[in-house]
């Protein structure tokens, strides 16, 4: 098992630098000068040289590559002569916009990222995963019926137009909700959910039909083995057969979509933040794109690819507690 | 949904294609997801002349049709409908949105069709080969499956054309939505071949003489080709709504060129006052996905019964 924890943790790491490789060449290498754009219009050839300098863009891609991922792990000095600034572990550089190190931006907005994604998932778990289990115990009656074709309708819709009947149905016409204004979590509880619920709810309505979905299927088929029908014979209560012996095993596929799911969701739901005005690290990202503020566009990948990649993980580990047939 | 494949009134010894098909005739959802399939796909082939015949070309303004007075505002009752404008006009510039719908389908579709072309041919190459030749080829491939998988791929989608240089939107976006794709249909793919290759004709295949090239595109294409198209199908509306999301987001194609995401997004800031503008776009867009997944659905029942799902 730690044997096996070591391993992966490796692969981890392996898999992280593999995507700032690939996202650090296209992101610094495509597109324009960004020390030109430091220095405005009228500038001197000379300035520009040392803002180029101070960047660190005068030293081949793969030096700059190389210092940035020393960086991360052990913080290092960035700039020149009176101008040097230490960058602490974990160093993702300063943002071009406004000199603030990337990781404290990242951390600054994480909590309302996080919050979104984690609520919506709650939401989108409780509802996608009875709507798909009540439909796969009463496979074909009205009942699964109606309910399939609702999660298909559902998803089918995309985020944008969900959340704009949401706000027109819940805050403009009824009054029932405030606009999302993002309260901390620790500030007033109560403020924080009333506030996102809205943006949880266009997330998950989502997310819960696919959800709904796919637990659907992968629960008529688990139904369906040979296992249950031993379980049903030894005389089980229905329930402990569908609980303890289905839901088990029926799970296990939905587990690994989740993964994926809230991993990339973690960093940043580009769309439903910028919809709903909410400052977390997608709103960051939108706003590092119109800027060209690359140290920013790099982080925010890198930590949404840290998210998946550890959420996948933990999957895998969880994998060991849910499937008794796993064994690490 | 298990597929009970009834009976119907074929001749015995039918071929596994001739009873899909009799399946499918069979089935009511597949009908209406197949008209409205059929509708789209012509309103995009067919754009310039329908719009020729509306007498609007998609980017023409016109004033007349929009109330100055009322912030630009459509004259006329849903959304300016009028015999001049069959489906009403965008506020402010007066363009035709049914010329618009109709191009902006073209956008969204062909994007959407190519970027499947690209993930479907890039997969199946991908899993076949890893499936059939094993070893370090099937190792290589599977880590390249994986690093993929774990690419943010809406954040890494935005970034890429944000940074991107003004060549050809569209081919751009149909590469960089196609880029991220493959591993699944791959994973898919090389199950499928992993499970076909030892078969007895296979082998025979093998016995007999045949070079791998030989096998691979006689003897286990055939076998993948079931799933491989019902996955073509289930994956063809997550395409639509990638580039809509993407044009939504303002990092799509370039206006004037309409596209249904773009449209939707332009359209947000009148829902209450011009609600027309807004249900149009998001409605084509709604039933194109809807119709997609249904279709996906049906074939899947039917071609891969058992689920070679991921």
């Amino acid at each position: 098992m730690i044997l096996y924890l070591g391993r992966r943790l490796l692969g981890v790491v392996g898999v992280l630098i593999a995507i700032a490789a690939v996202t650090f060449t296209i992101f610094y290498v495509l597109p324009a000068d960004p020390a030109a754009a430091a220095c405005g219009k009228s500038c001197s050839a000379d300035r520009l040289a040392a803002i180029r300098a101070h960047m660190g863009l005068d030293q081949p891609v793969w030096r700059q590559f190389a210092d940035f991922v020393t960086g991360i792990f052990t913080g290092r000095t960035i700039g020149s002569g009176q101008y040097t600034l230490h960058c602490e572990f974990p160093c993702l550089g300063y943002s071009y916009e406004n000199s603030q190190a990337v990781w404290d931006l990242l951390m600054d907005r994480l909590p309302v990222s996080a919050s979104l994604a984690f609520g919506a998932a709650a939401l989108w778990l409780g509802l996608g995963l009875s709507a798909g289990v009540t439909a796969a115990l009463r496979k074909d009656t009205l009942a699964d019926r109606v309910l399939m074709v609702g999660a298909v309708a559902a998803a089918s819709l995309p985020v944008y137009f969900t959340s704009v009947l949401l706000i027109y149905g819940l805050i403009r016409a009824t009054g029932l909700l405030p606009y999302p204004q993002y309260v901390p979590l620790g500030s007033d509880p109560v403020q924080w959910a009333s506030n996102l619920l809205l943006p949880w709810l266009a997330l998950a309505i989502l997310y819960a039909a696919m959800y709904a979905r796919q637990s659907r299927s992968s629960m008529i088929e688990t139904m369906a083995e040979p296992y249950i029908r031993t379980a049903r014979a030894k005389g089980l209560p229905r329930r402990t057969v569908v609980v303890k012996h289905g839901l088990r095993a029926g799970m296990t596929p939905v587990l690994t979509i989740f993964g994926m799911d809230l991993g990339g969701l973690l960093a940043g739901a580009v769309i439903t933040e910028s919809i709903f005005g909410l400052p977390g690290v997608g709103r960051l990202f939108y706003g590092a794109l119109s800027s060209g503020d690359q140290p920013v566009i790099l982080g925010v990948t890198l930590l949404a690819a840290t998210f998946i990649v550890l959420a996948n993980l933990a999957v895998d580990l969880l994998y060991a507690v849910v499937d008794p047939r796993v064994r690490y | 949904m298990a597929a009970t494949l009834s009976s119907t009134s074929l001749p015995a010894g039918s071929g596994p294609w001739q009873l899909a098909r009799a399946e499918l005739r069979r089935r009511t959802s597949v009908k209406i997801s197949l008209s409205v399939v059929a509708l789209f796909v012509f309103m995009a082939a067919a754009a310039p002349l329908l719009s020729a015949l509306g007498g609007w070309s998609p980017d023409e303004f016109d004033k007349s049709a929009v109330d100055p007075y009322l912030g630009g505002l459509p004259i006329g009752p849903f959304g300016g409908i009028s015999a001049d404008h069959w489906l009403g006009v965008e506020p402010v510039t007066g363009r035709d949105l049914f010329a618009r719908v109709v191009h902006g389908a073209q956008v969204s579709l062909f994007i959407a069709f190519a970027a499947t072309a690209i993930v479907v041919t890039a997969g199946t190459a991908a899993g076949v080969t890893a499936g059939y030749f094993g070893g370090r080829t099937d190792a290589v491939l599977s880590r390249l499956m994986d690093l993929t998988m774990s690419f943010p791929s809406l954040i890494f989608m935005i970034a890429m054309l944000s940074v991107a240089k003004d060549v050809n939107r569209i081919l751009l976006m149909t590469v960089v939505i196609g880029l991220f794709g493959w591993p699944g249909i791959a994973r898919v793919v090389r199950g499928q071949t992993l499970s076909l290759k030892h078969r007895e004709y296979v082998d025979a295949a093998r016995v007999a003489g045949a070079g791998p090239w030989r096998i691979l595109s006689r003897d286990i294409l055939p076998g993948v080709a079931g799933p491989v198209i019902a996955y073509t199908t289930l994956i063809i509306p997550g395409m639509i709504a990638t580039e809509a999301a993407l044009s939504y987001l303002g990092v799509g194609v370039r206006p004037p060129t309409p596209s249904w995401g773009q449209m939707i997004a332009e359209s947000v800031a009148f829902y209450d006052t011009d609600p027309m503008y807004f249900i149009l776009p998001s409605s084509c867009l709604f039933l194109t996905v809807l119709a997609f997944t249904l279709l996906g659905d049906a074939l899947r029942d039917i071609l891969d019964p058992r689920g070679s799902r991921i």
